[in-house]
């Protein structure tokens, strides 16, 4: 059956997944289609996931009853064991967990990844209720597959109670403290996993550069798979000990209640599992750590597939006229998708734009009645909009860091005029934003929390990475920093966030969305009190800053700042401004490329100079961005490379997105000027990108 | 099929090959040549002497230092931390009065097992037990590395300057347009194998290093003639050490790298400084690499009689086995599809077509079998001097930008004196069949042999041909034609000579001829 179903899903795709070069159809449809293909990729992983299953389960089992000294009764008794009913129960129990955790997977994915800005923020996150309750289901999840191990193992795991006789000798059903640590260790990793998955980012799916074939992208990633769960389970086992160790006694007395169940006392005088003694029992820790590394293994396997099939992109060359119209490149770039859509849309994209000459010429073709250049409109519109916004958001940040963090007086045009005042090209790029009504709110917050719905939860966006700010939201940053008596938005209700997107927001979009994202960003602006009053024990007192902070601000900050713990949980996190700034990068950098390679073949491909029209305006929008990447690496922490992790399941490539945009920039650049050569010197140009382009021509960037 | 018997003899001693023009190969005395070469900006002369190679290796200064009594405790973590497991163990079996019996004992034997398991393993990959430098020495496509002045070379892809690294473990670049010659050092750069600019960039260029990739930013505008190290991104993998050979794609987005102790090749997305390894066991290792001038494939020769060409969509690869050894060199043709290669222990040319247009995936897999187009077998040539031997073993293919040229550097026998290492000059034609045709040795000054060349990217008058010399001389030997594809009258004949008041006397007669005779 799951064969049939993955094979199934497998035929689906090869129909779903296209986009083709044309420019009709409805986007409602679309939408649904195209959701509906990124459910089936989801389907197929955690069939795949669930066919994986059976061999890591004998793996599991031969591993966790090695006895070198009776090789013949070890092997005898697995194969036994693999074939009874407990095996095939604690199987479907264990496929009932996979599903579940696929089906997590699928709903907590992120294409663009959160990036907290301080520890406070971090800690929004972590006590976010969707946060909440994903880390209670991989508790119960990490408890169900701790009771498989526990059955599988056999021996004194296998039960729960067992009879014994008390001291007066009257037979009873005593606790078996053997299953009860295993039980306990399988939710304690769970826990864990879940809590890292969100310091680590575990839930983003990055694209990969380099294509490969699922299959082999699997089998290059399976020794690091397990790997990672070894040593992650090592880490999860030794704390959990620790934990136990001095805890222990509350879950095991309290399973004793409710379970009316005894403790032997003469077992437990002999060693009790929350001494020394009993801890350091070799055999228990490794079916502790084999146990936990066989539960990671499952659920990154899980994710690992996911992860694959998700960003896997098809390459079908449509030549000739399809019925699913609604899935063209031109509609998937502009239309109202879920970010992941947008981004695969963008990565195949760029994959047509370098690899497939059928497919450039559609996007360079006229359409039938009328001769208009539409797909190419489309997608270079799409994308100029894409790297005006990015500069506008790294010109927004340069000057809100240049003025030393504190907001310069921000009047609604201050974006345009700063824009306007380096270079003349960006009119004309705005322009174009003021007359071509583009819907691409998803892609614009650098990183709300759970990016994939676009509404983003109150609780969340207070946190979501400030761009300039030592602090997470301007009320925080009223909290502690006194010194915006007089800016404009001081006792308002505007953030930062809409003052600095002000023009882009009135300007782009309808009333309608606009009021969307007001509400997004208003909502915020009393909470955090809230939040602190959750997390801090100290909730009155904080309450109390909290109202006190409206009033007298210098000695809130004095009061704060000797709080050492407050100042570590509010100090900024070094390059985290700049990695949020570049969070959703990815999008950009296809689109570049998309850009760049287009019109690079368009010096020989483009039969009507459609690309010529936009040649200028192309050109000075990435002279624009590169002024602005160049300014943004001067900052302080924006060039320092982060720290490389290697045994770690964390995709960390979110990290450096900055540095693959700089030098994609740069590549692109150069790529159009090195195939035009002399010719664009003919290309109107301010004189100023004139002067920046003859850099380029003579290899001095 | 071309063999160097139609090869017009080479020159008689004390002289030098200048240039081609009029579909000959010009030559000069030596000493004149030197004196004019001097004169000239780009061409460069590292004399052996004053390059001091880096004799020490980080494990030889301990000698030098006074011995210490340390706890085992501290030595041991030394002997970890410097070098790993074997190490330890190595420490403890050798200080058998301060551990127990039992313990020396049995770390001896580990140590033993061990050194069996890897003896074995180098049985089956016989590469394996050479040393670091050996196994450059060894894969490189210089003659000679481990001796030679000028380890690399590589001219920029877009510019008229080049970067070349030396035996001392620097490397320096040359612009005719500035007068700076920045000097690149790193600590990490040693033993320089191979060194490439990124294309679609001024300023990148990669350096393949023993234990790691370098990739050093050097800003075209900057005066300083020592850029920090803070210039050079450093990227490394456990276990891909010494790298070999590196390629950039032709589009700048992707760096690849190999090692013959690893059977992984990296892909680097350099920016990112991550990398993806593709990994193919058989072979053992990667040792050479080159990327197709359209950017398609990439060919990937391992030490084992075996190399694989893969297809840089879906990174899938073709196995082609050779028959007697190990895929030696190989080179593209402009429009990728074309391989040469040559084989170690043959001295024929093969070549592989490549069909498939790039972009269409198609399952039609590339040719069936390699064919030869060239023989190089030993030929005696009668010359003034006496007899020469040339021919045998090949080195390294070149293959000009524009596809007309394609230079072949013969081994030679280093004990033999009447078997030089020798330059082979092959004029290619790809239209009606593909063919090679004669056109001429390249010789330097007596005494010389070359060790390491490449094309000049981008020479507007045909093709230029770049060699580093034995002696730590850099020359440049231009050839001028005009390409089969250019305007038709000019099919045969020269273009116009680019700078006429270098042109030495004893040509102008020869061009004038050749306008009477056309």
């Amino acid at each position: 059956m799951l064969i049939f179903c993955a094979t199934l899903t497998v035929r689906y795709w090869h129909q779903a997944v296209r986009w083709t070069v044309f420019h009709r159809g409805s986007s409602q449809r679309s939408f649904k289609c195209m959701w509906r293909v990124i459910c089936w990729r989801a389907a197929a992983s955690v069939a795949w996931a669930v066919l994986l299953l059976p061999p890591s389960i004998a793996v599991f089992v031969i591993i966790s009853r090695v006895s070198l000294l009776h090789p013949i009764q070890w092997i005898s008794e697995c194969v036994s064991l693999l074939t009874s009913a407990t095996a095939i129960f604690s199987f479907i129990l264990l496929c009932g967990v996979v599903l579940i955790v696929g089906f997590l997977n699928l709903e907590y994915y992120t294409v663009i990844p959160s990036i907290a800005c301080s520890k406070i923020a971090l800690l929004g996150q972590l006590l976010h209720p969707r946060q909440f309750v994903s880390s209670l289901v991989h508790c119960i999840l990490g408890v169900i597959v701790a009771w498989c191990c526990a059955v599988t193992i056999g021996g004194r795991y296998q039960t729960l109670g067992y009879p014994c006789t008390q001291a007066d000798g009257s037979p009873q059903l005593c606790l078996n403290e053997y299953q009860v640590i295993l039980l306990l260790a399988g939710a304690f990793v769970g826990y864990c996993h879940s809590v890292l998955g969100v310091i680590h980012n575990m839930n983003y799916v990055s694209f990969h550069t380099v294509q490969q074939y699922k299959y082999l992208r699997f089998k290059g990633s399976l020794p690091l798979v397990v790997k990672c769960s070894a040593i992650q389970a090592l880490y999860s086992v030794r704390n959990y000990l620790v934990v136990y160790f001095f805890l222990g006694y509350v879950p095991r007395t309290w399973i004793c209640k409710t379970l009316n169940l005894q403790l032997n006392r003469l077992v437990c005088s002999l060693h009790p599992l929350d001494t020394i003694a009993g801890l350091l029992d070799f055999s228990l820790l490794y079916h502790l750590w084999i146990s936990g590394t066989f539960l990671l293994f499952t659920w990154y396997i899980t994710l690992l597939l996911f992860r694959i099939f998700v960003t896997e992109v098809c390459f079908p060359v449509q030549s000739s006229f399809t019925e699913d119209v609604h899935q063209c490149l031109p509609k998937v770039l502009t239309g109202q998708q879920p970010a992941i859509l947008k981004f695969l849309a963008l990565h195949d994209l760029a994959l047509l734009s370098q690899h497939s000459p059928s497919r450039r010429s559609e996007v360079f073709s006229l359409s039938q009645p009328g001769g208009h250049p539409h797909n190419w409109n489309a997608i270079s519109q799409e994308c100029l909009s894409l790297l005006a916004d990015l500069t506008q958001r790294l010109v927004a940040h340069h000057d809100t860091v240049a003025t030393n963090g504190r907001a310069k007086s921000l009047s609604t045009g201050s974006d345009k005029k700063s824009l306007s005042s380096e270079s003349s090209g960006t009119i004309l790029l705005s322009s174009q934003d003021v007359m071509t009504p583009r819907p691409s709110v998803l892609i614009k917050t650098p990183a709300s929390v759970f990016l994939r719905s676009s509404v983003g939860s109150p609780l969340t966006v207070p946190f979501t990475p400030d761009l300039d700010s030592p602090f997470s939201s301007p009320a925080l940053r009223r909290l502690a920093g006194p010194v915006e008596q007089c800016s404009p938005w001081h006792g308002t209700v505007q953030s930062p966030h809409i003052m600095r997107r002000g023009p882009k927001l009135w300007s782009t979009s309808t009333g309608e969305r606009g009021l969307q994202n007001k509400t997004e960003h208003v909502i915020p602006i009393v909470d955090p009190c809230a939040i602190w009053a959750n997390e801090f024990s100290k909730a009155e007192q904080l309450k109390f800053v909290c109202f006190f902070t409206l009033n007298c601000p210098i000695q809130v900050k004095n009061f704060l700042a000797k709080r050492v713990l407050i100042m570590y949980l509010l100090n900024k996190l070094p390059e985290a401004s700049s990695q949020a700034l570049f969070a959703d990068t990815q999008s950009h950098i296809w689109a570049l490329e998309g850009l760049s390679y287009l019109v690079k073949a368009s010096f020989s491909e483009d039969q009507f100079g459609v690309v010529q029209t936009t040649l200028p305006s192309i050109l000075s929008s990435m002279l624009v961005l590169q002024e602005a990447v160049d300014r943004h690496f001067k900052l302080p922490h924006a060039s320092s490379k982060p720290v490389r992790s290697t045994s770690s399941m964390e995709d960390s490539s979110y990290k450096t997105l900055r540095f693959a945009l700089r030098a994609t920039l740069k590549t692109a650049i150069y790529r159009i000027t090195t195939t035009f050569g002399e010719h664009l010197n003919a290309v109107q140009m301010s004189a100023e990108h004139q002067k920046r382009l003859q850099q380029f021509l003579e290899y001095k960037e | 099929m071309c063999s160097l018997a139609l090869f017009p003899p080479p020159l008689p001693c004390g002289q030098a090959t200048l240039c081609e023009t009029n579909n000959e190969l010009l030559s000069r005395s030596a000493s004149e040549d030197c004196l004019k070469q001097e004169s000239s900006p780009l061409s460069l002369y590292f004399p052996r002497e004053s390059l001091k190679p880096h004799s020490r290796t980080e494990s030889s200064s301990k000698a030098a230092f006074l011995d210490h009594c340390e706890t085992l405790w501290m030595r041991s973590a030394a002997a970890w931390r410097d070098a790993g497991l074997t190490g330890l163990l190595n420490e403890i079996a050798n200080s058998s009065a301060e551990v127990p019996k039992w313990l020396s004992v049995s770390s001896g034997c580990v140590l033993a097992l061990l050194q069996r398991i890897s003896s074995f393993h180098g049985s089956l990959f016989p590469h394996l037990t050479l040393s670091s430098e050996d196994m450059i020495a060894e894969f490189s496509q210089v003659l000679k590395w481990s001796d030679c002045a000028v380890r690399a070379f590589a001219w920029h892809p877009h510019t008229d300057k080049f970067a070349v690294a030396l035996l001392d473990d620097s490397i320096k670049i040359y612009n005719p347009k500035s007068a700076t010659a920045p000097t690149l050092k790193h600590r990490l750069q040693r033993s320089v194998a191979a060194v490439q600019w990124k294309p679609l960039c001024a300023s990148a260029l990669a350096v393949a290093c023993q234990n790691c990739l370098l990739v050093w930013h050097v800003d075209p505008c900057s005066l300083s003639t020592r850029p920090s190290s803070g210039c050079a991104q450093v990227l490394s993998h456990p276990g891909h050490s010494p790298v070999t050979s590196i390629a950039w794609s032709p589009s700048g987005s992707f760096l690849v790298s190999a090692s013959p102790m690893d059977t992984n090749m990296m892909v680097w997305d350099v920016a990112a400084e991550s990398c993806v390894p593709l990994q193919r066991v058989g072979g053992g290792g990667v040792t050479f690499l080159s990327w197709s001038p359209d950017g398609s494939h990439v060919l990937a020769s391992t030490p084992a009689a075996l190399f694989r060409v893969w297809e840089t969509r879906m990174w899938t690869c073709e196995r082609w086995p050779c028959l007697k050894g190990r895929c030696q060199s190989g080179c593209w043709s402009p429009d990728g599809s074309r391989l040469l290669f040559t084989v170690q222990g043959e001295t024929v040319i093969y070549a592989l077509t490549f069909t498939d247009t790039p972009g269409i995936p198609s399952n039609t897999k590339g040719p069936k079998a390699a064919a030869v187009v060239a023989d190089l077998s030993e030929t005696t040539f009668n010359t003034p001097g006496g007899d020469i031997v040339v021919g045998g073993e090949i080195q390294s293919l070149a293959w000009d930008p524009r596809g007309e040229r394609l230079a072949v550097l013969l081994k030679g026998d280093p004990q033999a004196r009447d078997r030089p290492a020798m330059i082979a000059v092959f004029k290619t034609r790809t239209s009606p069949i593909f063919e090679l045709l004669p056109c001429g040795f390249v010789q330097g000054e007596p005494g010389t042999e070359p060790r390491l060349m490449q094309f000049h990217p981008n020479f507007q008058h045909g093709a230029l041909l770049t060699v580093c010399w034995s002696n730590g001389r850099i020359t440049h030997v231009p050839f001028y034609f005009l390409s089969a594809g250019m305007a038709r009258h000019g099919l045969g004949g020269s273009p116009p000579q680019p700078r006429p008041e270098e042109r030495p006397a004893d040509y102008i007669n020869q061009t004038l001829y050749t306008e009477l005779t056309t």
